[in-house]
C-alpha cells in the first residue's frame, strides 16, 4: 500500500513539474512585460517585476500600434471564420445528403486539400494577388485564408451531417419546405455545436497564421498581430518591456478564447490533427 | 424526396462558392507551382524553360542539402522529445488521477500560442547578454552562451521551442485515443493480475496504434514543412546553420529573386511530405479494430 501511495506522490510532483516547464515561458513573458529595462538590465530577468510598468501596455497598444493590429487581427479572424463555416456548411451538406452523382469526386477534390501545405502556392498566390494589384489589402489574407479553412471545415462537417437523422428533413420536405428553407432553417440550427468546434479551429489557425500574413501585407493599414509584431521586432528590439506587453496582447485573446471554450478547442484541434 | 435531394441546380449553389475559392487559391496554384519549378526567372523578366535543371542544381546545393538533413534531424527529434512524454502523461492522465482536467488544460496552452509569440519569447530567453537562460546558467556560475549566434549550438536552440510547443498537442490526440479503449479489458486485465506498467505496453499502445499513427504523421509532416519559428528565431542563419528546406524557399524567392529554384524547393517539400506520409502509413498498416 505505502508504495503505492509514494509512486501516486512521484506522478503528482512529476505532473507538476511538466506543468511549470509549459507554463513558465507564458509567466516569464508576463512578467517581462510589467518591467522596465533597467530593472532587466540590472539582472532581474526571470523574476517577479519589482515595480509594475503597466504603462508598457498604453505604449504598446497606442504607441506601437498593437491595439490597432489587433482590432485588425479580430476583423480578418471573424470574416473568414463566418464565410469559411457558411461555405463548409453548404458543400457538406450537398456532399452528405444530396444525391448528385459527381458527389464522390467533389468529396475527394476537397479533401486532397488537407495535404496542401501553405507552402506549396505562397509564391503562385502571390503573383496572382500582385497582377490583381490585391497585394496589401484584407482580401489578400482572408481569401487564401478562407480557401485553406475550407478542406478541414468542410471534412469535419460531412462525419456531422451524417449523424443527423434524416426523419427531421424528411418531414420538413413532406410540409413543402423547399431545400433552401431546410438547409438555412431546419439543418444550419442542428450543426451548430459542431460549428463551434469548427470555428474554434479556423480561429486559431488565422489568428496565429504567419507565412502570407508576412508576405502578402506591408502597410500599417491592414497589419495584422502577426505581421505588427514582426515588424515592431526591429524598432521595440532594446524595449523589452513595451514588446513583452505587445506580445501578451497577441496571447490573451487566444488564451480566453480556450478558457472559454476549451472542450471545443480541444475536440477542434484533436479533429484537426487528421490533417497532419 | 429524392427528387428534392437530386436537384442539380442546388447542388451547384451549395458546392460552386467554395468550389472557386478553394480551386483558384489552393488547386491551380500547386499546378502553377509544378510550373514555375522548370523555369529559370526572376519575376519579372524573360521565364525560360529549363526542365528538371532546377531540380538537379539542388541536389548540388550544399544550402539545401543541410537543410534537408536539419529538417529530418528535427522530424527525428520530435519523434522522440513528442511523442514519448506525451504519451506518458496521456497514459497518467487517463487512469483517472487527481487534477486531470486541470493538467490537460494547462499542459495544452503551448499550442494555442502564435509561434511570432513563441519565437520572439524564447529570443528573450536565449538572448546572449540578459536572457533569462544565461541568468540561470550564470547564478552557479556556469557560462552564458550565445545560444542563436554560435553554429553549433544554433540547431539545438531552435529546436527546442518546436519541440517543447506540442508536446501537449499529441497528449491530447494520444488520450481521446486511449479514452476510446473499454474500459472493460482494463478489468479483465487487472484480474488476471497485470500491473500499471504491463497494461500500458501490452495494451494501450497496441490498441491505439491508429492514435499513434495520427500523431507520429503530424509530428513528421510538421518538422518537414516548419517554417514560423525558425523565420523568427533565426532566418535559417548563422551561416545556414538551422535551415530548413521551407527558410530557403522563402529566401530563394523573396531575398534572391530565384522563383524558378524557390519554386522546385516547394515541390520538393510537397512531394517530401507525401513521401513520408506514405512511408507512415505502411509502416502502421493498421487494421480497423472494432471493440
Amino acid at each position: 500500500m505505502k508504495s503505492i501511495k509514494l509512486s501516486k506522490v512521484l506522478l503528482q510532483v512529476l505532473l507538476i513539474a511538466f506543468a511549470v516547464v509549459q507554463l513558465y515561458p507564458l509567466l516569464f513573458l508576463f512578467f517581462f512585460s510589467l518591467k522596465d529595462n533597467n530593472e532587466i538590465y540590472s539582472g532581474n530577468v526571470m523574476g517577479l517585476p519589482q515595480h509594475f510598468y503597466w504603462s508598457n501596455y498604453e505604449n504598446a497598444l497606442f504607441n506601437a500600434n498593437v491595439g490597432y493590429y489587433l482590432l485588425n487581427s479580430i476583423f480578418v479572424t471573424l470574416v473568414v471564420i463566418l464565410v469559411s463555416d457558411i461555405l463548409a456548411c453548404m458543400v457538406s451538406y450537398a456532399i452528405a445528403r444530396m444525391t448528385v452523382k459527381i458527389n464522390g469526386i467533389v468529396k475527394t477534390f476537397f479533401s486532397l486539400g488537407l495535404m496542401i501545405p501553405l507552402h506549396a502556392v505562397l509564391l503562385p498566390v502571390f503573383i496572382m494577388l500582385r497582377n490583381l494589384k490585391m497585394l496589401d489589402t484584407y482580401q489578400a489574407i482572408i481569401i487564401p485564408y478562407i480557401a485553406f479553412a475550407l478542406p478541414m471545415a468542410i471534412f469535419f462537417m460531412i462525419g456531422f451531417f451524417q449523424t443527423l437523422p434524416r426523419e427531421l428533413e424528411e418531414s420538413a420536405f413532406l410540409d413543402g419546405c423547399g431545400i433552401y428553407r431546410t438547409f438555412f432553417q431546419i439543418m444550419m440550427p442542428l450543426v451548430k455545436p459542431a460549428l463551434a468546434t469548427i470555428s474554434v479551429f479556423t480561429f486559431l489557425s488565422t489568428w496565429n497564421e504567419m507565412m502570407f500574413a508576412i508576405t502578402f501585407i506591408n502597410s500599417e493599414k491592414y497589419r495584422t498581430l502577426t505581421v505588427g509584431i514582426m515588424q515592431m521586432v526591429g524598432r521595440y528590439t532594446t524595449d523589452w518591456g513595451t514588446m513583452g506587453a505587445g506580445l501578451m496582447v497577441a496571447t490573451v485573446p487566444t488564451i480566453v478564447i480556450y478558457l472559454l471554450f476549451s472542450k471545443q478547442v480541444q475536440s477542434g484541434m484533436v479533429s484537426g490533427a487528421v490533417k497532419g | 424526396m429524392n427528387k428534392i435531394l437530386g436537384n442539380k441546380k442546388a447542388y451547384f449553389i451549395f458546392v460552386f462558392p467554395a468550389f472557386v475559392i478553394y480551386f483558384v487559391m489552393a488547386f491551380i496554384p500547386i499546378i502553377i507551382s509544378c510550373y514555375y519549378s522548370t523555369l529559370e526567372w526572376n519575376g519579372i523578366g524573360q521565364k525560360v524553360f529549363v526542365g528538371i535543371e532546377n531540380f538537379l542544381d539542388l541536389l548540388k546545393n550544399d544550402a539545401f542539402l543541410s537543410s534537408v538533413k536539419n529538417s529530418l534531424i528535427l522530424a527525428a527529434a520530435s519523434v522522440i522529445g513528442q511523442l514519448i512524454p506525451a504519451m506518458f502523461f496521456a497514459i497518467v492522465l487517463s487512469r483517472n488521477i487527481r487534477g486531470e482536467g486541470v493538467y490537460r488544460t494547462i499542459y495544452f496552452i503551448p499550442v494555442l500560442l502564435s509561434t511570432v509569440v513563441i519565437g520572439q519569447l524564447f529570443l528573450k530567453i536565449y538572448n546572449a547578454d540578459y536572457g533569462a537562460l544565461n541568468a540561470l546558467l550564470q547564478k552557479p556560475g556556469l557560462e552564458g552562451q550565445d545560444w542563436l549566434g554560435n553554429t553549433k549550438l544554433v540547431l539545438e536552440a531552435s529546436f527546442f521551442p518546436i519541440i517543447w510547443q506540442y508536446i501537449g498537442y499529441h497528449m491530447l490526440i494520444l488520450y481521446t485515443g486511449i479514452k476510446g479503449v473499454p474500459a472493460e479489458i482494463y478489468e479483465a486485465a487487472q484480474i488476471d493480475g497485470a500491473n500499471e506498467k504491463q497494461m500500458a505496453f501490452m495494451i494501450t499502445m497496441p490498441l491505439i496504434k491508429s492514435t499513434i499513427k495520427v500523431s507520429m504523421t503530424f509530428a513528421v509532416i510538421g518538422s518537414l514543412k516548419l517554417f514560423d519559428l525558425i523565420w523568427v528565431l533565426t532566418k535559417g542563419g548563422p551561416l545556414h546553420a538551422s535551415e530548413v528546406p521551407s527558410t530557403l524557399m522563402y529566401t530563394t524567392i523573396f531575398t534572391r529573386m530565384e522563383y524558378g529554384s524557390g519554386s522546385a524547393i516547394a515541390v520538393f517539400i510537397v512531394l517530401e511530405c507525401l513521401l513520408f506520409y506514405f512511408l507512415i502509413e505502411k509502416f502502421f498498416k493498421v487494421d480497423n479494430l472494432t471493440y
